[in-house]
């Protein structure tokens, strides 16, 4: 059993870009676990073809406690019998929904989730790592692998630098380790030369280029992945593409974070444009 | 450095040789020998209210201690709601015999242990919905209760949770202040903190709200007297004896309605300045009431005191303070004549918490006991100034003491009696030294005023001179 966590800045595609590539790993016949580690609770629907599933949390707090609750009724099967579960949390604002990550992740690891027959875990989390719930993925026995999703945006390379660093903490003491950077493409100028470089930074791989189409947002509206909505159109191969590069890499680092300086450096580096330096 | 601090400080180096050489210059700065002069500067000056080093057993508290345990607990009419898991409201719960008068469950709630007993859901959502319906609960169940304080747990500032804002909503729909105590335990060295959020908790939401019907020149409020064993009651009787108004008592036996109309006051009486102080401080800064520190241990304290006090008001109260001086004089004389044979030159070491330390080196005096010894778990600089002059040149002072240095100290000066708290007690009487508890009077008291007095010469000499320590086997060094 693999298990791999996916971090990226907020809002960069996360649950869309796992959703469909768990979707493309199961049609290529591989046993697939969805874990939304979000309190948004939003990783699951296009498996599922809900609005959103019910959550660990939710439910523990209907019921007054996690031990009131059986496996069945928060561990879903969807799509290709791709098994969904969610964490879920508090609205924003109040509690702690880094805890509540735990209490779920506790939760499905207690009752048996974790079955042998799966091929890959997924745990979807949210934003960034802002405390240690959100990194509870990828401590000791569970995620050893991180991709973090990401565009050429400066925001989202910040908060993938960000990201590699905190991962680089959980790789001293544990045993986890960064198998590369998806560039989800915001269509920035010169995105995957900039990706490409940053991966390389960061001691990784830009392990796949993901086009925008609007294929994905029209699949979206319809509660499905591309790879169901429309099996045949290329957005869909460039998911089975990335499944594929998923499922065999074995190119797996520690990661070596940049400072905010060299950050910089690179995006000026790439990020402005020949003609608007001359007008400067 | 004459001859007495120096053997007292090779002693303290003998004793800290034991440990490893950081923790050894850290603790150093703790333990100094006593000089009253201060002739010896900063050789002899004793660093305090810095966070202890891990791995030496501090038996300090926390924030919360010093809040709940100490200052707002002894509210008599209030309910204290321990906010967050059931362990810290458990095992906080009544354990400081702050007497009071009342019927507890009714008008009186300080014995009751109410908690709103956090589940993980609560650590997961936030607790501010449960606080709502809590003090909704509170008022539903305990209609006279004057009012709901809301001692907040480590976990309740993790989450941040927004109980100031539920207390302004339930403040405003029960009809009684609810107050908001951010006195989370990790926040600070000590209990000490704890003290200061209280204090300030009492001045943003209770003092000066409250409509004092008449007042008299001779208005006055007991400001650090938690009534352990009756304390501030004894205390008391001496203040109305001299022809004082007491309109208020900070905290023991104290009501809401007390701490709301302090600042009608025309002088604050402070007995434990540790942990009221800023509460004076601030009723003199807003309202001009002038605060004194007083000492009600032991006869020649308590006639120091009460003149020191009387010294503020007209004739007719230094008057009243001379004759009730007479009328007890020969009472205390009793007493010291009865004991003080049994107890005369017997040594005395002390550890506790933010006043005793220095308070009651008089009233051993009085019966011819020397404290050659004594600290404070949470005192802070200008507690051990007070001390210095409390002491004789050489005298043994330690903040923060461990464990092992009591006992290594103990070992080398050998004293008849040793005063600290319920976590030494049991080591002591294992090392076969009579022991007193110091915070809570071994469940005994009141030691304030003249009706404290026999009851403490009686305490120390059935302890220093019981029998049973010749049947307990000590260890050689003792």
């Amino acid at each position: 059993m693999r298990q791999i966590a996916i971090y990226g800045k907020g809002g960069i595609g996360k649950s869309t870009t796992t959703q469909n590539t768990v979707a493309a790993l199961a049609e290529a016949g591989y046993k697939c676990m969805i874990v939304g580690c979000d309190p948004k609770a939003d990783a699951t629907r296009l498996i599922l073809h809900k609005k959103a599933q019910a959550t660990v949390m939710d439910m523990a707090r209907e019921r007054g406690s996690v031990e009131e609750l059986e496996i069945e009724e928060v561990l879903l099967e969807g799509f290709h019998k791709i098994k969904c579960a969610e964490s879920g949390g508090p609205e924003p604002g109040v509690g702690c929904a880094g805890r509540g990550v735990i209490t779920a992740i506790n939760f499905l690891e207690e009752n048996g989730a974790y079955t042998e027959d799966l091929d890959f875990v997924f745990y979807d989390v949210l934003g960034d790592v802002v405390c240690g719930g959100f990194a509870m993925p990828i401590r000791e026995g569970k995620a050893k692998e991180i991709y973090i999703v990401t565009s050429g945006e400066m925001m989202a390379m910040y908060a993938a630098n960000n990201i590699a660093r905190g991962i680089l903490k959980y790789a001293q003491s544990g045993g986890v380790r960064l198998g590369g950077l998806i560039c989800n493409s915001r269509k920035v100028d010169r995105e995957y030369e900039l990706i490409s470089a940053l991966a390389e930074r960061l001691g990784t791989q830009m392990i796949h280029f993901i086009p925008r189409d609007n294929q994905v947002q029209r699949a979206e509206l319809r509660r499905m992945t591309v790879l169901e909505y429309s099996p045949e159109h290329p957005q869909a191969d460039e998911y089975r593409a990335l499944a594929k590069k998923m499922a065999e890499n074995t190119n797996l680092v520690i990661p070596t974070p940049l400072s905010m300086d060299e950050l910089e450096q690179l995006l000026m580096e790439f990020g402005i444009l020949e003609g608007e330096e001359v007008e400067a | 450095m004459s001859g007495l601090i120096e053997k007292t400080q090779k002693m303290i180096d003998e004793v800290l040789e034991a440990y490893p050489e950081r923790t050894k210059k850290f603790r150093s700065k703790h333990v100094k020998p006593n000089d009253p002069t201060g002739e010896c500067g900063s050789a002899c000056m004793v660093k305090s209210n810095v966070k202890s080093r891990p791995g030496v057993m501090t038996i300090r508290g926390c924030a919360y201690a010093g809040s709940k345990g100490v200052v707002w607990g002894p509210v008599k009419d209030v309910v204290h709601l321990s906010h967050g898991p059931v362990g810290c409201g458990q095992y906080s719960w009544w354990s400081r015999r702050n007497y009071y008068n009342g019927i507890t469950g009714i008008d009186s709630f300080g014995t009751m242990h109410i908690t709103s007993d956090f589940q993980e859901r609560d650590i997961v959502f936030g607790g501010d919905k449960r606080l709502e319906k809590l003090c909704r609960e509170i008022r539903e169940l305990f209609p006279l209760a004057k009012g709901i304080s809301i001692q907040s747990e480590c976990p309740i500032g993790l989450i941040g949770d927004d109980i100031e804002a539920v207390a302004k909503k339930m403040t405003k729909e029960l009809g009684i202040p609810v107050v908001p105590v951010r006195c989370e335990g990790f926040r600070g060295v000590s209990q000490s903190l704890g003290h200061h959020i209280a204090n300030d908790s009492i001045r943003d939401h209770i003092l000066g709200r409250g409509e004092l019907d008449r007042s008299t020149p001779y208005d006055v409020a007991l400001i650090g007297d938690y009534n352990i064993g009756g304390d501030a009651w004894a205390t008391r009787r001496i203040l109305e004896e001299m022809g004082l108004r007491v309109i208020a008592h900070w905290t023991g036996d104290g009501t809401i309605k007390e701490l709301s109309i302090t600042q009608k006051a025309k002088l604050n009486l402070i007995h434990c300045y540790r942990s009221m102080n800023y509460i004076c401080r601030h009723m003199e800064e807003t309202y001009g009431i002038p605060w004194v520190e007083y000492n009600f241990f032991g006869p020649t304290k308590i006639y120091q005191s009460i003149r020191k006090i009387a010294s503020y008001f007209d004739d007719r109260i230094k008057e009243n303070a001379e004759k009730l001086i007479e009328k007890y004089k020969p009472m205390m004389d009793r007493v010291i004549e009865q004991y003080r044979p049994r107890l005369e030159g017997k040594t005395v070491m002390l550890y506790v918490g933010g006043l005793r330390p220095r308070h009651i080196i008089g009233a051993y005096e009085d019966l011819g006991m020397e404290v050659i010894a004594t600290g404070y778990e949470f005192g802070h600089n200008d507690d051990y100034k007070r001390t210095y002059p409390e002491l004789k040149e050489g005298a043994l002072i330690y903040d923060d003491a461990t464990p092992y240095e009591l006992e290594e100290f103990t070992k080398r000066l050998r004293p008849d009696l040793v005063g600290s708290g319920i976590k030494e007690k049991y080591a002591y009487h294992k090392l076969g030294v009579p022991f007193r508890q110091m915070h809570s009077w071994d469940y005994s008291g009141p030691y304030h005023g003249f009706d404290g007095f026999p009851v403490f010469a009686r305490d120390m000499d059935m302890t220093v001179n019981n029998p049973t320590w010749k049947l307990i086997r000590r260890k050689k060094f003792i």
